[in-house]
């Protein structure tokens, strides 16, 4: 108990300390989900980790912000925004036309396509007839939720609060496949153990209406000064290296896509 | 807000609402029948088992103990989660004794979860009302020669129902507001398919306020149900109506004819 009383003042002094130190700089909080890996999530001592928290630490750098993240269920990470739990997303959300009514988004930071996983031997026709009433398992309030209703409505689409629930249903058998993005489910889940036996099927999935321009930081709307800014941010990191560094920390391959024209 | 801005927001709002209302109400339906099947499976489970609670017999009552205490203690999410993806775990062991089939859906999943849970609540709410029952009435039947089934069936059990009928209607509110957790194992319930709008949608409140209001509509027929079903059994306990007329209404001559 003792313990527990100094550790507590001791971080109290900490957070004044480092309050002090950062009074110049603007506070941003952070919004992410932390079970998205490789993109965000949380290791076994607690932290938050991956590809999103590394660009967002980079960007607040290159900001000048002194940014604080905060865990939020994904399918409440907007209202989230909205109620001003936070200031900003950056949890490998896309910017899509359904979203941009309610939220702003910056440029993208990265942008890579959705595919389908099933079994290595699944032998599915992977279009809207050949999966009728095949079972995909998909996250709840993803762009990939709803590219599947729109395109695929005679599946039999089956909604996870987390993309790592979808797959273990995959591996129990309850799914045919689930959808998401290609980086997420190669890293999160197909390298592996738990991904042995599953491999990628049918094609790349980029269709601007659904999947939209790429992954972007989502803030409030009208908040266009910290848009300029994260624009900004992420403009420097692409130009000075600090992206390709954290890129390759990660991927072997250019997440980034095409350039913003 | 202009009123202009008033009118055409309320509308909107309503709009909304109506344009989902056939999905909720869907929902809905799913929400009732997993109540009410879990509702009666835990009943039929919770009799037994409020007996073995109550029996003299330590191998009887232990075992039923531990497992009131495990569903009473543990949160219904945990149990969900440990039944849904537990036994996903273990699909192939599952598999090979024949009862994969079942736990691959999460339907099955679901009302297995929610029945072993209410079972222990209502076990434990039977119990209280068996041993509510007075002294004097289970001596006034063993004095008529009644013991073992019998003083059971005839006169403890029906006066355990009647003491515990108030506790159970809260466990069966209870129990359906939990359903709301089976959404997080894929099933589409009310709040399944509320989240789904919401997702799409983002109308946060309009659709939260109207899934909300469904539900209290049907907390309401069952709390109506429990009351006229109270109000039956409870027909010895009240007082005559005064101003009855009728054979049924004269009771014992205690005033001499004038």
């Amino acid at each position: 108990m003792k313990k527990l009383a100094t550790m507590t003042i001791a971080a109290a002094a900490l957070a004044l300390f480092a309050g002090n130190a950062s009074a110049d700089m603007q506070k941003v909080r952070i919004g992410t989900e932390g079970a998205y890996p490789p993109f965000n999530s949380i290791d076994s001592e607690g932290n938050l980790v991956g590809f999103d928290v590394d660009i967002a630490k980079a960007v607040c750098e290159a900001a000048n912000f002194d940014c604080e993240f905060v865990v939020q269920d994904w399918d409440g990470i907007i209202p989230g925004l909205l109620a001003k739990k936070y200031d900003a997303i950056v949890a490998s959300m896309s910017i899509t036309p359904e979203r941009e009514e309610v939220v702003d988004f910056t440029n993208k930071y990265y942008n890579t396509p959705a595919k389908f996983v099933a079994a290595d031997d699944a032998d599915f026709d992977i279009s809207p007839e050949g999966l009728a009433g095949k079972s995909i398992g998909v996250q709840r309030a993803t762009i990939h939720e709803n590219f599947l209703r729109d395109n695929f409505p005679e599946a039999d689409i089956r909604v996870y609060a987390t993309q790592d629930e979808a797959n273990a249903d995959l591996v129990a058998g309850r799914l045919d496949l689930v959808m998401a993005d290609s980086v997420a489910l190669s890293d999160g889940f197909l390298k592996t153990d738990m991904g042995k036996g599953f491999a990628f099927i049918g094609p790349d999935y980029s269709e601007p209406k659904w999947h939209g321009k790429g992954v972007g930081i989502a803030i409030r709307k009208g908040e266009d000064e910290l848009r300029e800014a994260f624009n900004a941010a992420i403009k420097q990191i692409r130009e000075d290296g600090t992206y390709e560094e954290i890129q390759s920390k990660y991927f072997d391959f250019d997440v980034y896509g095409k350039p913003t024209s | 807000m202009e009123p202009d801005g008033l009118l055409s927001g309320i509308y909107r709002t309503f709009q909304i609402v109506w344009e989902s209302f056939p999905q909720l109400l869907g929902g809905a339906l799913l929400t009732i029948e997993i109540t009410i099947i879990s509702v009666l499976l835990g009943l039929c489970f919770a009799v037994p088992l409020a007996l073995a609670r109550v029996s003299s017999n330590p191998l009887l009552r232990w075992p039923v103990y531990g497992y009131i205490f495990y569903f009473r203690g543990t949160p219904l999410l945990v149990q969900i989660f440990l039944i849904y993806y537990g036994s996903g775990q273990f699909s192939d062991f599952l598999e090979d004794i024949g009862l994969w089939t079942y736990f691959r859906e999460a339907y099955f999943c679901a009302v297995l979860t929610l029945t072993l849970n209410t079972a222990a609540y209502t076990a434990e709410i039977l119990r209280g009302g068996i041993q509510a029952v007075p002294h004097g009435e289970i001596e006034a039947a063993r004095a008529v020669g009644m013991s073992g089934g019998l003083l059971y069936r005839r006169i403890i059990l029906p006066k355990a129902f009647r003491l515990a009928l108030p506790a159970y209607g809260n466990e069966v509110v209870f129990l359906f507001q939990a359903t709301s957790l089976v959404s997080i194992i894929t099933l589409m319930d009310l709040t399944g398919v509320a989240r789904v709008i919401v997702a799409r949608s983002f109308h946060v409140y309009e659709i939260y306020i109207t899934a909300g209001l469904i539900y209290l509509t049907i907390t309401y027929g069952i709390l109506w149900v429990f009351r006229k079903v109270e109000f039956h059994l409870g027909g010895h306990l009240r007082e005559r109506p005064a101003t009855a007329v009728g054979s049924k209404a004269v009771v014992a001559p205690t005033v001499a004819p004038r």
